[in-house]
């Protein structure tokens, strides 16, 4: 399968007053036709945003480079109005929080409208009506009705569904989700990651999840990429980097999460805090947090080296880790 | 009193939504209705409409024209002047025998246009002047504001009388002048309230639709601005009366025979001494009435329209 979405040397800078930051440091990475990537990190660690720049959202002060082939089509090449032909037609994107996401001011039929008018020609009419099936489509009662709703008379769970629907009207090949399931509580979480499931089955949709519920990642995706100081440091199919990892970050990750079987008395967090990107340590950027670093982690960057599997890690450790309470 | 009235609104609101279907019940819809449970607001909002239908339908009633000198009066406007139905003039005349009420009623006309106008100017120049600053950013909108500054900075009633006076004192060049600032205060506000909008996530999301800016700014940015653009329109109609109004007190405004509220004021004040208070009195009331409302409307708007800010 060709993958519909390449990404080369990716790396997104920010002008600061005095200095230049790196939140994201040439990053590569495909997407495949239909599957479900979940990228992971700590905030801070450039998840989000490296698909900001993919959109071009980056803020002002912003400025990215490499390429992001759809096809054969490099985004980051495309000018602002260039780029308006592919984004929400190809790729769209879902915000964090679906409080703040919908105009509080216009009906939610004139907002989903606005897509198919903008990238299928149809006219307002037959758009609502497109709308009102895809509003159907994603679980919401007498679809009809609560079309002529206005944002604030839907619940939080409501509310992404219709930003879902929002996204997946005009059949993008690429779906971003941005953290989708943070703003939401638990239950409406399991809704919501089950009708990402089904609709980008339907759809063939293609699903980039970013995330730091590594439940979330679980549950839906297939394959993951976890970042750390805005490099990738693990990638892998979900089985292989949740019951093998082989990244102390990915593994303290792993440690870090309640777990349902084991009765742990406390959470068992990595320690330190993620570093400044004003000023990463030097060679690898985990080495302060890290129970394995020896000396050449201090000196040298780890660069990703192929596994078997397809897995790629950036770490000078070999052989097996046993996780415990770094003294 | 004013607590009254608050307690009073909030049971009201909470007891209505009850049997609401799942109608699109707009933020404009809940707004009215917070509206109309405010005494002061919809008091004046009526004696504000009942102004406006007085000056429309006022005219049919008028025995005289606003230009008809009434010669018996002329000489003795103290005594003969006096407002009587008998004569046909009901507020009486004014210093030189005319009809004072159908000049009443066309300076109130004159006065509520050049409120109008002026607030509608800077309705549509400012809102879209300071969305695109606003939503533009950087060096557009340090222009742009730049711009506003430095007009705001010329002592505007010095341009506005050379204006009148170099081309003239014509209904058009006092638009003009007044169009020429009204806008500024707005385009301000706007810009303000658009930086704020343009941060929010469903501008961000619209732009990740694929939306053209000129689509973000009018279906996503402006729509959600009307709330305190409405507002601030209606809170610079006296504004914009009393700048009408002070220039037609300097001789400036409004050429004769036609008039303007601030004129006849001026003319009243003039004769006061002579005790034909009611040349002063006529023209001020309806004055004081149509600013008093005007400001109450607006008080109701914003506190019906931004609940938060109470």
């Amino acid at each position: 399968m060709a993958p519909v979405l390449t990404v080369k040397d990716l790396s997104v800078r920010f002008a600061l007053h005095e200095s230049v930051v790196t939140a994201v440091n040439n990053l590569n990475f495909t997407l495949e036709a239909g599957e479900t990537l979940a990228v992971v990190g700590e905030s801070g660690s450039g998840k989000s945003q490296a698909f900001l720049a993919l959109m071009g959202l980056l803020a002002k002060n912003g400025s990215v480079s490499g390429q992001a082939l759809l096809g054969d089509v490099d985004l980051l090449a495309l000018s602002k109005t260039e780029l308006n032909q592919y984004r929400g037609r190809d790729v769209a994107m879902i915000f964090q929080d679906p409080m703040t996401s919908l105009n509080p001011a216009l009906r939610l039929k004139q907002q989903l409208a606005e897509v198919l008018v903008l990238h299928k020609g149809q006219d307002q009419k037959q758009a609502e009506t497109s709308a009102i099936e895809m509003l159907e489509r994603v679980g919401i009662p007498e679809p009809a009705k609560r079309a002529n709703a206005y944002p604030h008379q839907l619940s939080g769970g409501m509310r992404q569904r219709v930003m879902i629907a929002m996204a997946l009207l005009c059949q993008p090949k690429i779906l971003i989700a941005d953290e989708p399931t943070t703003a939401l509580d638990v239950t409406v979480q399991a809704q919501m990651l089950d009708l990402f499931k089904t609709l980008t089955e339907d759809f063939g949709t293609s699903l980039v999840l970013i995330t730091h519920d590594l439940g979330v990642v679980a549950g839906v995706a297939d394959r993951m990429m976890v970042m750390y100081g805005g490099r990738p440091v693990e990638k892998g199919t979900v089985d292989d980097l949740f019951y093998d990892p082989r990244h102390p970050y990915t593994l303290g990750l792993l440690h870090s999460t309640p777990h349902i079987a084991k009765r742990a008395e406390r959470l068992d967090p990595i320690q330190g805090m993620p570093p400044s990107l004003e000023n990463l340590p030097k060679g690898c950027a985990f080495h302060p947090r890290c129970a394995f670093a020896f000396d050449r982690c201090l000196a040298e960057r780890p660069a990703l080296t192929q596994l078997e599997n397809g897995r790629e890690k950036a770490c000078f450790h070999e052989g097996p880790m046993r996780y415990g309470k770094v003294a | 009193m004013l607590a009254d009235n608050r307690i009073k609104t909030v049971t009201s609101v909470a007891a209505a939504p009850a049997d609401v279907p799942a109608k699109g019940r707009s933020l404009w819809r809940d707004a009215g209705r917070r509206f109309m449970a405010n005494k002061a607001a919809m008091t004046s909002l009526i004696v504000l409409i009942g102004v406006v239908l007085f000056t429309i339908i006022g005219p049919f009633f008028a025995k005289w024209s606003i230009e008809k000198v009434d010669w018996s009066v002329v000489g003795n406007v103290l005594t003969a002047g006096a407002p009587s139905f008998e004569t046909g003039h009901y507020f009486g005349t004014d210093e030189v025998g005319r009809d004072l009420y159908s000049r009443v009623i066309q300076g109130t006309q004159i006065s509520l246009l050049v409120g109008l106008v002026g607030s509608a100017i800077a309705v549509v120049v400012g809102t879209i002047y300071g969305a695109v600053a606003g939503y533009f950013g950087g060096r557009l909108d340090s222009a742009m504001m730049r711009l506003v500054d430095i007009i705001y900075s010329i002592p505007y009633m010095f341009i506005l009388i050379l204006l009148l006076i170099v081309f003239g004192r014509s209904f058009i060049m006092l638009f003009v002048g007044i169009g020429l600032i009204s806008w500024l205060g707005m385009s301000r506000v706007v810009r303000g309230q658009t930086l704020t909008l343009k941060n929010r996530e469903f501008v961000e999301a619209a732009i990740a639709t694929g939306s053209k800016p000129r689509d973000v700014i009018f279906r996503h940015i402006v729509p959600n601005l009307l709330g305190i653009v409405a507002i601030y329109a209606t809170l610079l109609v006296p504004e914009m009366i009393l700048l009408e109004s002070f220039i037609s007190f300097l001789g400036l405004g409004v050429q004769e025979p036609n008039t303007s509220l601030g004129a006849l004021i001026s003319e009243g004040a003039q004769t006061m001494q002579y005790g034909t208070y009611w040349q002063l009195a006529f023209p001020l009331v309806f004055f004081i009435t149509i600013l008093f409302t005007f400001f109450f409307v607006g008080d109701g708007l914003r506190d019906a329209l931004d609940p938060k800010d109470r």
